[in-house]
């Protein structure tokens, strides 16, 4: 069977799956709808969580990050994991105890305010928007490469299947969906793993390969290998990076905290009987996204070495066929500097940005782009980092059921993610602003139309973002992060940990840790992206981290405010006590 | 509820609360160490020394941080389970 019919049916497969899901657990309550009743199994829930968790950039281009960023690559992989520490230890068994359906609404009532209330709901919206429009984005790209559609189409089937499971079935069939997902995912990602790994080092484990001597009789180990391949063709070592020390930190705990603030995974833990299911809930999330995360850095380096050593010095008319492949799909191009007709992947950029093709072929027969050159440079490859996790099999030359199986995990890991923010942001329109805010004397059953309502627009604005992606979508998806760090931790935290910050505080300090980072971002990267150095930054922090400084800045803020305001009313002093114990 | 009895459980709440926020600090102490200090902050000097093929500070940050956030989860869970009994509370094992 050819690997295209093989892509096909285990695609098909994996939607009939999640339709079926859909159907058998649809929901029939708004308690249903959003936190599934509150009665889902800790270790179910850990599993959802992770799927929920492991968006398309974790799944797609996460190990390409690391492949090209070596050392530098730990941003991600501390920061995507360490928040669930401070889920499990500082937030999710007080909000589960808590026991209402949304963030905002625990913002709502430990502040007493609807204006905090829809404070909370705009950061919520806005953080929600803009990591959707990556997931959709991620769909298009599998859809293109795998099942030859265009994106258009390929976005579309995506929000059909979503529209399906999320409208119909609510918090209840997401979950369920979610556990199916997880398990497509991640078998997804670590069976091209424990093949890479066994043909470089002889030890299958890709955790302990990545520790190992290569079995290619050198007796060099991988990171060895790794930093003298890549530094002989003029990169910075594969182990030391080169991001500044303050940098790394502060990308990181942007990451860490933001990943504790962001909505659609806080509200996971809404779904658990108990609040001692909340806290064994994040350890099996946990569980579960680090069997992928510690896989990562592995499947990260082996893809950088076997991809540095197929292309390099490789004629063009002897380039793989997954090469031509991934050219065909504007990710990857060859310009012939030296017109030798052989692949010189060296340091630096071969041409100026995102490769702009003509319809021209070259003397090679690759295809010609029209970029503006680089004067001086020696790099004649152009290879987008997205591709390396799909592209992987078949730079191994794995068998064609691999590969269609990543297409079908790809696509579980967009549509997992998708789902889950689609639901935080319909519950906020339909429980947080109608129900709690502007039309209190709806009916349960009106509030659950409403919600599928909002669900449905919500899918049709990530649609349309999927389809033409504004020119900033990948460039902000991670900036979701700095803005949850920024804006909602504080205010959780604080709600918790004290009884004295007030409304006045909360909200002051949520607006400027927003405001702030917000500015930050927007100014580097969307207003003047050529001020974007180093020697611009705010104490040499990179707008990936910037979201520290405005967490620091809502607490400080907060604090103050709080201060020298009326203290908040003796009830919610009983509500805080009431939380803090089980 | 009596008048002494809801005393007796408040106090055991502050108690718990405490014995909480002290677990917390430590577990976060831990938590901090090994991924801002062993991953980031002393990474230069730990990689002089090496697990496997792994550089050390190199391991703390790709590896070995991810097992010990897990390994911190498990013991609050256990920990606090502890706590819980201790101090009388807790929400009952699930029906």
């Amino acid at each position: 069977m050819s690997t295209q019919t093989l892509i096909y049916i285990f695609v098909a497969a994996s939607f009939a799956l999640y339709i079926g899901i859909a159907i058998w657990s649809r929901a029939s309550s708004t308690s249903e709808f959003y936190v599934a009743g509150g009665e889902v199994n800790p270790v179910v829930n850990g599993m959802a969580t992770a799927a929920d968790w492991m968006s398309a950039a974790s799944f797609i281009s996460m190990a390409g990050l690391i492949a090209f960023l070596g050392y530098d690559g730990s941003v991600y992989l501390m920061g995507w994991t360490g928040g669930y520490v401070l889920l499990a230890l500082l937030l999710a068994p007080y909000l589960r105890k808590f026991g209402q359906f949304t963030v905002p609404d625990f913002i709502g009532a430990r502040y007493y305010s609807k204006a905090a209330r829809v404070v909370a709901v705009v950061c919520l919206i806005f953080i929600s928007f803009t990591y959707i429009a990556g997931q959709m984005r991620g769909v298009g790209i599998v859809f293109s490469r795998f099942l030859d559609v265009s994106v258009t189409i390929g976005v579309i089937a995506g929000m059909g299947i979503v529209f399906i499971y999320a409208v119909l079935g609510g918090m209840k069939g997401i979950t369920y969906t979610q556990v199916a997902q997880y398990c497509v995912l991640i078998f997804a990602y670590l069976v091209p793993a424990f093949f890479i790994s066994f043909m470089l080092t002889g030890n299958p484990v890709p955790q302990l390969g990545l520790g190992s001597q290569l079995n290619d009789g050198s007796g060099l180990y991988v990171l060895q290998k790794l930093d003298l391949v890549v530094q002989d063709l003029g990169f910075a070592a594969y182990t030391a990076g080169t991001k500044s020390m303050i940098d790394v930190f502060c990308i990181t705990a942007a990451l860490m905290v933001g990943t504790a603030g962001l909505p659609h995974v806080i509200v996971r833990f809404f779904t658990v009987p108990r609040a001692a299911d909340a806290r064994k809930s994040a350890g099996w999330a946990l569980l579960f996204i680090s069997l992928l995360y510690t896989t990562a850095p592995a499947v990260g380096a082996f893809a950088r070495l076997n991809f540095t050593e197929s292309v390099n010095e490789t004629a063009y008319a002897d380039a793989p066929g997954w090469f031509t492949n991934w050219e065909a799909n504007d990710l990857i191009a060859f310009r012939d500097r030296n017109a030798d007709g052989i692949m010189q992947y060296r340091a630096g950029a071969a041409f100026d940005g995102a490769p702009l093709f003509t319809d021209e072929r070259g003397a090679s027969g690759e295809r010609l782009v029209m970029n503006e050159d680089i004067p001086g440079g020696t790099n004649e490859v152009y290879v987008d980092r997205d591709i390396m996790v799909l592209a992987n099999p078949e730079i191994a030359s794995l068998p064609g059921w691999v590969i269609a199986l990543v297409a079908a995990g790809g696509l579980a890991a967009a549509l997992s993610t998708a789902a889950g923010l689609l639901l935080v942001i319909s519950s906020a329109v339909s429980h947080d602003l109608l129900k709690q805010t502007f039309r209190p004397q709806i009916t349960e059953k009106g509030e659950l139309a409403a919600a599928r309502i909002a669900a449905t627009a919500a899918i049709l604005v990530a649609g349309y973002l999927g389809v033409y992606p504004p020119g900033w979508v990948a460039e902000v998806v991670a900036f979701a992060f700095g803005l949850a760090a920024a804006s909602l931790f504080p205010a959780i935290f604080l709600g918790i940990f004290t009884k004295w910050v007030n409304r006045e505080g909360a909200i002051a300090g949520m607006v400027t840790g927003l405001g702030f980072t917000f500015l930050y971002i927007a100014y580097f990267k969307l207003w003047e992206p050529a001020a974007n150095v180093q020697a611009n930054w705010l104490f040499g922090i990179s707008p990936e981290g910037i979201g520290v400084v405005g967490m620091l800045l809502n607490f400080a803020v907060a604090a103050v405010v709080a201060k020298i305001t009326a203290r908040p009313p003796a009830e919610v002093g009983r509500l805080v006590s009431m939380i803090r114990v089980p | 509820m009596p008048e002494d009895e809801i005393e007796a459980r408040e106090v055991a709440a502050s108690n718990y609360w405490r014995a909480n926020v002290r677990l917390l600090g430590l577990l976060l102490s831990i938590w901090f160490i090994c991924s801002f200090g062993a991953g980031i902050l002393f990474r230069e000097y730990l990689d002089r020394f090496s697990i496997g093929g792994y550089p050390l500070g190199f391991w703390f940050a790709q590896q070995g941080s991810i097992y010990i956030f897990l390994l911190l989860i498990v013991i609050y869970v256990v920990l606090m389970g502890r706590i819980e009994r201790k101090h009388g509370l807790g929400d009952g094992e699930p029906q």
